[in-house]
């Protein structure tokens, strides 16, 4: 079998594997939120005494989720008799298992095309897939946020069928004008920026349900939606997200400007507004009114996290839209 | 105290607000404006209650402070932001005027109305440069009170220790048999941190201290600022003094850098000709690869090479190239590879057997394998004689179709035809008139057709010469097909310092963001036989690490027997 055929099946694997773990995390929601009711004096309880306990390392977990622990996972997870997180356990183990595949069948790509695999439209979505799920995992490193899963992975799975079936295109050398090591550096940072910003994205818009539910939305009081009571406080949210944010914004600053110096020798200027530099422009400047709403009074919490969602939305535009719609000269999608 | 603080109007910020701030019986929403405290009359509170009266003086100040403020800094933000986008879907003029006489073309009624509004000039419209400028006037507003509070913030002692510190998101307690001396001394060393590595300032009063780090993260966002005006200015001093030439070069030809000699040529207001350094460039041959192991990507374009030779002004010679994405440099200036073709080399003798025209001809490419597009425009040489124009399409690899149309297979010479249509008439070029040379109105013209009635096609290989219809001469073309570059020359002095602040604004921002800032107070006091040493941390934004540094502060009290801490409060 060729590379490439083995790349393809690789991608095929992850995706089944991100939608197995997607209904693993989906069961874990739908444990805790039936076991919610009971289980919240107790959390809160639990959450109580670890923070008093544990001086020094249990800090950082008990400030994620806020003093109250209302209900976070991991109080939740590690009061006795509570819920089980075996779903979960599965979902963590399945997410891990789908991201060593991508990054497998990136590899192969690149080993396929004889060059840096994130040319085209359809590796920018593998490779930024597989940083989104990355720093999935390595946020559950340093603190328990499985419940993420089965939102990461959901997005993962829809971004993996997006670029088999719409995105696709051979693996080939690249033109002249893409022949230069900032395609590594360049587009390497706006891609791993863009998987930042996906976590960060879910984040945001978990706080944004969460806030609602907990203020009283009619829509969101529904026992449908009582998953949402096992997710972190939307203060906590917050907190995440911002935090991913932030390095996702550096990130996307990095791009801007590498991308500036790489026009400026390929194009002969380092800022034309093109179709792609606008957007990134846009993006930019929206993640910025981001960071100023969060310190703005009367406008952090819930309408900084509209910027993150209006941000996100922008980046989505940004590597969609402006790939496929206009005609500028970040035309390289590889699709015609 | 006071006096060293400044801060930007609707921040919400417990640091910056300090020892005042935090945790005041009423909510925070509804306290005043901090900046509102100082100024006389002060209008600066949002809270919109009847203004007092102000005078054109407090008018101004008031507008002042509104403009600064961090809501007006996000509304300009905010503006900006969907005042870009426009321009990524309308075509604009400076990138591609063709399509913007196209959509006017097309929407007569709403494209002159855009146009008046400056929809196809987006980034250089009004609308657009009041956004922009409002936002840095703010900015500036904004930092350099900001920049001027830091910098006696800098040399200042930590502010002093509050009253009270249950107000304050970490705090605890330690119970300790040491004196209250010891321990203040035990945690101020602690805080203070090693020699090489100092964590905080550390400002002992008693048994009462107080410490802050991270003053580097103000710095950072100071920086950051200072940055993006300092890009802005030098963007715009690049805009003033830049200049752009575009030639087309064939092989064994040259052009030196003088404004005349270039094709067209572009400038800031600010730009001096006499600025141009004469050197002179040869392009001594062209080089391109194309792909042809790959099936599916089979034709497409690898590498261009131009070899060309440099002489400086100073007569001395050297050989360099060009590629694209590595432009070349000559004294400040870069030389960019812009685009290639053909340029055959193409002789018209007219019916009376004078040489009327005799030159190479860039053809333009018009897809992936070359099949390029060119025009001829041959005077009148002789006298009574038409003008003629010849338009057609020069192949390297031709390939004839059935239907008789005809494209090229491949970018290099393999093949190469060239195909030529034949007009005679008033082409206009004895009017003076600059003109487009690769295009030929053929509407006043009079085109040579067969019996048939269709266009004749004069086909020609290398090194032939054929009849032209019509009794109007012959035409030649020469033996080899030179290639041509089409270059591009820029000069912009401010390059360098566009990239430097655009590095300190990356630097900054990323000090700014991952920088914790936090103060930390303690206080001793002896009660009922023992010391009871009290912590409490207040941070800048976000900080997860606060509580550990609460801890560790009070981890470090010597002998102490108990300690508790309690989990921040929620904001
Ligand atoms: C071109 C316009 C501006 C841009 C792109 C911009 C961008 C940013 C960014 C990215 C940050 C977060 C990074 C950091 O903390 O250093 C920030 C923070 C900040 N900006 Fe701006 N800014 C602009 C104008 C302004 C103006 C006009 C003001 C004054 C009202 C202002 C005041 C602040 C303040 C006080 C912070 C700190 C907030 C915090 O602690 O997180 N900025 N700005």
């Amino acid at each position: 079998m060729q590379i490439a055929e083995l790349s393809e099946l690789l991608v095929w694997a992850a995706a089944t594997a991100f939608a197995v773990a997607l209904v693993a995390f989906a069961t874990d929601l739908a444990r805790l939120s039936g076991a919610k009711v009971d289980a919240r004096d107790e959390a809160r309880a639990g959450a109580q005494t670890r923070a008093t306990a544990d001086v020094g390392a249990g800090s950082e977990a008990g400030a994620a989720y806020g003093p109250a622990g209302s209900g976070a996972p991991e109080a939740t997870g590690t009061s006795s008799g509570a819920v089980s997180r075996k779903a979960a356990g599965i979902g963590m183990s399945v997410s891990w298992l789908g991201t060593a595949l991508l990054l497998a069948a990136i590899v192969l790509r690149g080993l396929a095309a004889g060059r840096i695999p994130w040319a085209n439209m359809y590796e920018f979505t593998l490779v930024g897939t597989f940083v989104a799920l990355a720093v999935f995992l390595g946020v559950n490193l340093r603190r328990d946020a499985r419940y993420l899963g089965a939102f990461v992975t959901g997005l993962g799975t829809i971004f993996l069928l997006l670029a088999q079936n719409v995105f696709f295109v051979e693996a080939m050398g690249v033109q002249p004008a893409l022949q230069k090591y900032w395609l590594v550096i360049h587009v390497g940072v706006a891609i791993a920026a863009t998987g930042t910003f996906t976590v960060a994205f879910v984040m945001s818009a978990l706080q944004l349900l969460r806030d609602s539910r907990d203020a009283g939305s009619a829509v969101l009081a529904h026992p449908r939606w009582g998953w949402l009571d096992s997710t972190p406080t939307p203060n906590a949210l917050e907190a995440q997200s911002f935090r991913l944010n932030a390095v996702g914004f550096v990130l996307w600053t990095f791009t801007v400007i590498g991308g500036a110096i790489w026009a400026e020798d390929a194009w002969g200027r380092y800022w034309g507004w093109d179709p792609k530099e606008v957007w990134s422009f846009v993006v930019w400047v929206v993640y910025a009114a981001y960071l100023h709403a969060r310190t703005t009074r009367g406008w952090s919490g819930r309408r900084a996290a509209w910027f993150v969602v209006a941000g996100y939305a922008c980046v989505l535009f940004n590597f969609t839209g402006v790939n496929l719609i206009f005609d500028g000269m970040h035309s390289y999608s590889g699709l015609s | 105290m006071r006096e060293t603080k400044y801060v930007p109007e609707g921040i919400s910020d417990a640091f910056a607000e300090g020892d005042r701030g935090v945790g005041d019986d009423a909510a925070r929403g509804e306290r005043p404006a901090s900046g509102s405290e100082k100024g006389p009359g002060g209008p600066g509170s949002e809270s919109g209650q009847g203004l007092p009266r102000l005078g054109w003086v407090g008018t101004l100040r008031w507008t002042w402070r509104q403009l600064t403020s961090m809501r007006v800094a996000l509304m300009l933000l905010m503006l900006l932001a969907v005042a870009a986008v426009p321009g990524s879907v309308l075509p604009q003029r400076n990138q591609d005027p063709a399509a913007v006489l196209t959509y006017l073309a097309d929407h007569p009624t709403a494209g002159e109305w855009l146009d008046r509004a400056g929809f196809f000039e987006v980034y250089t419209s009004p609308w657009f440069s009041a956004i922009y400028l409002l936002l840095f006037v703010s900015l500036v507003g904004c930092i350099l009170p900001r920049s001027a509070a830091h910098w006696r913030n800098l040399r200042d002692r930590p502010p002093r220790v509050p009253s009270r510190f249950s107000r304050f998101p970490a705090q605890g307690t330690a119970i300790t048999d040491a004196t209250p001396d010891e321990a203040m001394a035990a945690v101020a060393a602690h805080l203070r941190g090693r020699p090489w590595l100092p964590a905080f300032r550390v400002d002992v009063r008693g048994h009462e201290l107080s410490a802050e780090r991270g003053y580097l993260r103000e710095t950072g966002n100071l920086v950051f600022h200072l940055a993006l005006v300092g890009l802005l200015v030098s963007v715009a001093t690049g805009q003033m003094l830049h200049y752009r030439g575009q030639a087309i070069v064939t092989e064994g030809r040259g052009f030196a850098n003088a404004v005349v000699d270039y094709d067209t040529f572009e400038n800031g207001s600010w730009f001096e000709p006499s600025t141009l350094t004469p050197f002179a460039m040869t392009l001594d041959s062209f080089d391109s690869e194309f792909e042809t192991s790959d099936v599916a990507a089979f034709g497409q374009a690898r590498d261009f090479t131009a070899h060309v030779t440099i002489t400086e002004p100073s007569g001395e010679t050297r050989p360099e190239t060009v590629k694209v994405n590595h432009p070349l440099v000559v004294d400040g200036a870069k030389i960019y590879l812009q685009g290639n073709g053909f340029a055959p080399e193409l002789t018209v003798t007219d019916a009376a057997g004078e040489v009327a025209f005799s030159q190479r001809v860039p053809f333009l490419p018009e897809d992936v394998n070359y099949t390029s597009r060119g025009v001829v425009k041959v005077p009148d040489v002789s006298p009574g004689l038409d003008q003629i124009g010849l338009v057609g399409y020069f192949l390297p690899t031709a390939m004839i179709e059935a239907d008789g149309s005809a494209r090229s297979g491949f970018p290099l010479p393999t093949d190469p035809l060239l195909i030529l249509e034949v007009y005679r008439g008033d082409l206009g070029l004895d009017e003076g008139v600059p003109q487009n040379v690769y295009r030929l109105d053929t509407a006043t013209l009079t085109p040579s057709v067969e019996d048939t009635g269709e266009r004749v096609k004069v086909l020609l290989r290398p090194g032939d010469t054929v009849e032209l219809p019509d009794g109007l001469g012959t035409v030649s073309l020469g033996a080899d097909i030179p290639r041509y570059v089409a270059l591009d020359l820029r000069h912009d002095p401010s390059l360098a310092f566009v990239l430097t602040f655009a590095l300190a604004a990356l630097g900054g921002l990323t000090v700014s963001l991952f920088t914790p800032r936090r103060r930390v107070w303690a206080r001793a006091q002896v009660a009922d036989g023992a010391t009871v040493v009290e912590v409490a941390g207040l941070a800048r934004g976000d900080d997860a690490g606060l509580d550990g540094e609460v801890e560790r502060a009070l981890g470090a009290v010597p002998g102490s027997t108990r300690s508790t801490t309690t989990p921040r409060t929620e904001g």
